[in-house]
């Protein structure tokens, strides 16, 4: 299937589609590539705007993916500002924003995901704010500095990365959860239970089994949420961090299959043999965990741009890798390997009192997941063990003076 | 700018221009270098940007930190010239680094 002279056209220039063009050049494909993005700027690393960027100690530069010269360079036709607006598959062709359209060989949709707008009153005051691009990122760095309020909706990796650089920067932040606890979507409840003391120590209020039923406004601005358990505390600016959905629109109206976003095969091939789909809007197969995904995060992205660009240029499918996530916050790394699907025991090695320990999911003798905090080798070792399906000593492995090689031997 | 060579596992050589201040893998990953990943973009999450310093660079390319070379142990392929790439910054003393890629970053 693989053709050197196809032309490639991506949709979405993010992370996802920003380096699948770059592999396509580095594996030697000979045919147009079209980088169609609808941020006015180059790919760039989003992970970087609710952490060190925010903080102020990345600039705009050392986000970009690349130097914007690189795409004209490596003969990859770049168009910023410009969005797809249909698909002809019929045709091969994609209709564009600017009222033209293009022709393809091969189409990646990587049209990522988009923030959820709570659907309450006060969402369109000035001060409601995301976090999801450069510009988003450029308004929060704004609304936070010493003295100011910010009020987070959504106690995620989002919610509490963005808490984290806002104390930094000397602004006061409250984080209001719906759940009973922190990162009760993605993380066990140990985990939950460090990260918020770790915060409050560092001045981050919670309120948690609570939602916002409107966001307050004077003149126009933001002043203030009102909870659903009747307070209302003031704030300068409002952050919704309450998770994200796929941009599959485009696959939807060209009757591509989609579940919770654009379903694709081992290749990020879509049910449209000419079309591959990559990064947050692929619903994609997980073989470690015998089932469908959608993974939202950088390493995600990056496997599945491998993906393609082995099936386009005919080299052999990369190795399967098992998904990884981490997330800084104050002095603490956090690493995450895996997804802790049919877990049924949990194991805390190391004492989270020290700010220094793992939590691993287990199904039986073999390990599901790992979430490791300030802990690398029971990161590595943990993804080792998933990606190899090994049985695991339980008892080696809860001791923390058996090193994490001789567990993993 | 100083000038790194990195050279790829086949003996591909790439020979390029760094802005000081980069990271060394920063400086390969721009030029679209290929055999550094650095899936988590420099965060000393991953490991994917491991690479050998030639013996005669180790000094001025400082030493790794117990967070570095707890990640480095269970790199691939490790050897004594292992560091991850990400934690190298460029700068104008690094002028004719060399640097030398694994076979994979898995």
């Amino acid at each position: 299937m693989s053709d050197p002279k196809a032309h490639v056209v991506i949709v979405g220039a993010g992370h996802a589609g920003g380096t699948l063009a770059a592999l396509l050049r580095q594996y030697g494909h000979e045919g147009a590539i079209t980088l169609i993005g609808e941020e006015p700027i180059a790919p760039y690393q989003r992970p970087p705007l609710s952490k060190a960027w925010l903080k102020g100690e990345a600039d705009a530069d050392s986000l970009a993916l690349r130097p914007l010269e690189f795409y004209a360079e490596n003969n990859i036709d770049f168009r910023p500002s410009l969005r797809v607006t249909g698909l002809d598959r019929a045709a091969k062709t994609a209709a564009l924003s600017d009222g033209s359209s293009i022709g393809y060989d091969v189409l990646t949709i990587a049209t990522g995901a988009r923030p959820i707008v709570l659907p309450i009153p006060g969402v369109d005051l000035d001060g409601v704010l995301y976090l999801r691009t450069a510009a988003d990122a450029e308004k929060l760095k704004a609304a936070i500095g010493p003295g100011r309020r910010l009020a987070i909706v959504g106690g995620g990796y989002i919610g509490l990365e963005a808490a984290a650089s806002a104390r930094a920067l000397g602004a006061e932040a409250v984080v209001i959860e719906r759940e009973p606890r922190l990162l009760a979507r993605v993380a066990c409840e140990q985990l939950s239970s460090f990260f918020q003391a770790y915060h409050e120590a560092k001045g981050v209020r919670f309120v948690l089994g609570a939602s916002v039923t409107t966001i307050n406004g004077v003149g126009g601005k933001v002043s203030g949420v009102t909870l659903s358990d009747g307070s209302t505390p003031a704030c300068d600016a409002a952050l919704l961090g309450v998770g994200a959905a796929p941009n599959d629109e485009l696959a939807v109206d060209a009757g591509l299959e989609t579940a919770r976003g654009v379903v694709v095969d081992l290749e990020a091939r879509t049910s449209d043999p000419s079309i591959f789909a990559i990064g947050d809007v692929a619903h994609r197969p997980m073989p470690i965990y015998e089932r469908m995904f959608r993974l939202e995060s950088v390493p995600n992205a990056l496997e599945q741009a491998k993906q393609v660009a082995c099936a386009i240029t005919g080299r052999p499918a990369p190795a399967g890798e098992v998904p990884w996530f981490w997330s800084d916050q104050y002095d603490l790394k956090l690493q995450i390997a895996g997804v802790p699907f049919d877990a049924d025991q949990i194991l805390v090695r190391g004492d989270p009192a020290t700010a220094k320990f793992a939590v691993f999911h287990l199904k039986g003798d073999r390990v599901q997941a790992v979430e490791a905090v300030n802990s690398p080798p029971e990161f590595m070792a943990g993804r080792m063990l998933i990606l190899n399906r090994r049985p695991v000593s339980i008892a080696k492995l809860a001791d923390s003076t058996v090193s994490m090689k001789e567990v993993a031997a | 700018m100083p000038k790194i060579t990195y050279i790829e596992h086949d003996g591909t050589e790439h020979v390029v221009d760094v802005k000081t201040g980069l990271s060394v893998m920063e400086g390969a990953v721009k030029h679209n270098v290929p055999g550094i990943d650095a899936d988590c973009g420099g965060a000393c999450a991953c490991a994917t940007c491991h690479v050998y310093v030639d013996e005669a660079w180790r000094e001025k390319t400082g030493s790794p930190s117990a967070m570095e070379e707890s990640m480095l142990d269970f790199a691939e392929n490790v050897e004594p010239s292992s560091r991850l790439s990400c934690q190298i910054k460029v700068t104008d003393e690094l002028e004719g680094l060399v640097i030398r890629m694994p076979e994979n970053q898995h």
